[in-house]
């Protein structure tokens, strides 16, 4: 199983002390989280997309980049890739140039997105947010999958013979995973392509999560990509931790009463019993974590949410620590020995590399040059 | 026979509130009118207060706690709907509209609902037409066409000449005739329920 860190990238001020970051300060703090994620055992970081502020990761290649060239096992991911207002084509590109610079170490999220005025700086339209997301998901697969693609829809110019490059690494295209909260839509897109589904799971009630995973789950079957319990489940979560539980809630509140999404409406202790939120001691984070698997079964990635709601960067680093020395070591091990043999792990570059068996010879070709990388040495 | 359901909501924030004793009287009198045509009736009385802060909650993190969601369901699922708000500033209440925003666009379409009202003078009995009614046809709710409100010359004296409790009993004969004539409600609507299959999203059908 995969654990690992997702940022939103909000620059939020401190409640305890009025102190906003500079956007400079946000920037060099997520990928300093990345880093530490990587110190400390995680398997994976992935950061949001937002084209409006409070948030400042814009460029999620730009900074999967940086990171991937300082690191050398985590691998990197988005939360999420706005399939809605990006184009397939630059998507198909960008990550396909990261796969190479990072090795493979390179999986995406796709997302629609929420906020309304963003859709028309990129000349789209919020009301098509599902449409959207079905004909650039399509378009985006053809593009990783086919040297030479023509194609029409409605959303952009129609493509005559197009190449996107470079090819994706290997001939393997990055795996996808699909988030949402509660669209049943894009639960049957991710069941469609046999593609990971992630849910959300903070901020909402798992009763969320249950029905979500277990839509996406009976349609994996029923698509034929294996049984529903082999289908490829991510979830969030969202935690704060000290070693004394009573220290991470008076430490916490407040920052949990004044945060964006949920500020200034219930209490902590509300939302948390509402929500997967965990704020207490290692121990009861593992409890929580591993429970989550009573309502969406056995799942293959996790990751939490650490540094939001003006937490400074020092806080998020011990909780990175704790992360790392506490409770991941105990969660892999006790998944792991629940986890039934027929039920897969996250795939990742090399299992669909090897997965896809000898085509991944031919593959190893340059699909452009028509050259190997030995020969084009 | 099936039971029919009528969720009776109060907005009233006193207790005890003569928007409750309104909506109680609109309550009996569209009971007694089923029963007397042979209907079963279950009424489902909510009152708003008990709510409030899951109501503000709700809108600030866009889901319901769990009381809530219970509330919700049965007004969501009922077979009529009455709802009665006391006038605030020439309008419903907060509490009122911020209960009914919590509602998708298409959940009590098709409805039965009966609208009343309470206010401090008789001036803002149009309250009804111009602000209850509106919403719940936005809604497409199928409205009674007598809305009920209550001012304090209509609780004070006995109600002499027996006007309120007349409106009341047409009202009730108005709403009790408009859930007969409905199918019995199928329950609520389930948000996460795929009504669109994944070739007809692929062809830009429907979404």
């Amino acid at each position: 199983m995969q654990f690992g860190v997702f940022t939103v990238g909000d620059v939020t001020v401190d409640p305890t002390n009025g102190r906003e970051p500079t956007e400079a300060e946000r920037i060099k703090a997520m990928v300093t989280i990345a880093l530490k994620a990587e110190e400390v055992g995680l398997d994976v970081f992935a950061t949001g997309e937002h084209h409006n502020p409070p948030f400042v990761p814009s460029s999620p290649t730009t900074m999967l980049g940086w990171i991937a060239a300082r690191t050398e096992r985590l691998l990197l991911s988005t939360a999420t890739t706005l399939i809605t207002t990006n184009d397939p084509v630059k998507i198909a590109e960008d990550y396909a140039m990261l796969q190479h610079l990072a090795d493979g170490r390179v999986d995406l999220m796709m997302g629609r997105g929420n906020t309304g005025p963003v859709y028309p700086w990129f000349g789209q339209d919020i009301r098509n947010g599902i449409p959207l997301a079905i004909e650039n998901y399509d378009l985006l697969r053809r593009l990783w999958r086919e040297d030479v693609v023509d194609w029409k829809g409605k959303f952009r110019t129609p493509l005559q013979s197009f190449t996107s490059t470079p090819r994706p690494l290997d001939g393997v295209p990055p795996f996808v995973w699909h988030g949402s909260i509660r669209s049943p839509e894009i639960a049957e897109q991710a069941a469609y392509y046999g593609d990971g589904f992630f849910a959300n799971h903070i901020f909402w009630p798992a009763e969320h999560t249950r029905r979500m995973v277990g839509l996406y789950r009976q349609r994996f079957e029923h698509y034929g990509h294996g049984s529903a319990d082999q289908a490829i489940v991510g979830l969030g979560g969202q935690v704060f931790m000290r070693r004394n539980s009573q220290d991470a809630v008076r430490e916490f509140r407040p920052y949990f009463d004044n945060a964006p999404v949920y500020g200034h409406g219930p209490s902590l202790e509300e939302f948390t019993a509402q929500t997967p939120l965990t704020v207490g001691s290692p121990q009861q984070v593992i409890d929580r974590t591993l429970s989550f698997r009573d309502y969406v079964g056995d799942y293959q990635r996790q990751l939490f949410l650490v540094d939001h709601a003006g937490l400074p960067l020092k806080t998020v680093l011990e909780q990175l620590d704790l992360l790392g020395e506490e409770v991941v070591p105990v969660l892999r091990k006790e998944f792991e020995s629940l986890r039934p043999s027929h039920v897969p792990l996250a795939p990742t570059h090399a299992s669909l590399r090897a997965a896809a068996g000898s085509d991944s010879t031919v593959h190893a070709v340059d699909d452009v040059t028509g050259r190997a990388p030995e020969a084009a040495r | 026979m099936t039971t029919r359901t009528i969720a009776v909501v109060s907005a009233g924030l006193s207790q005890p509130s003569s928007t409750r004793l309104l909506a109680d009287q609109l309550a009996a009198a569209t009971r007694d009118e089923l029963v007397r045509h042979g209907e079963q009736v279950a009424l489902r009385p909510v009152e708003l207060r008990e709510h409030a802060h899951d109501i503000v909650n709700h809108l600030l993190t866009g889901f319901p706690s769990e009381p809530l969601k219970q509330v919700l369901d049965e007004v969501t699922a009922a077979d009529g709907l009455i709802a009665v708000s006391p006038i605030f500033n020439a309008s419903y209440n907060g509490l009122f509209k911020s209960f009914f925003d919590l509602l998708d666009a298409d959940t009590l379409g098709g409805r039965a609902v009966l609208i009343g009202a309470t206010g401090g003078t008789a001036r803002h009995s149009l309250a009804l037409e111009h602000a209850l009614r509106p919403m719940f046809t936005y809604l497409r709710a199928v409205v009674a066409p007598t809305a009920v409100f209550a001012a304090p010359e209509d609780w004070s004296g006995g109600a002499v000449d027996g006007a309120l409790s007349a409106r009341i009993g047409r009202a009730g004969r108005e709403l009790a005739e408009l859930v007969r004539r409905s199918a019995p409600s199928s329950g609520p609507a389930d948000p996460f329920a795929l009504t669109t299959s994944f070739d007809q999203l692929l062809r830009g059908q429907d979404a």
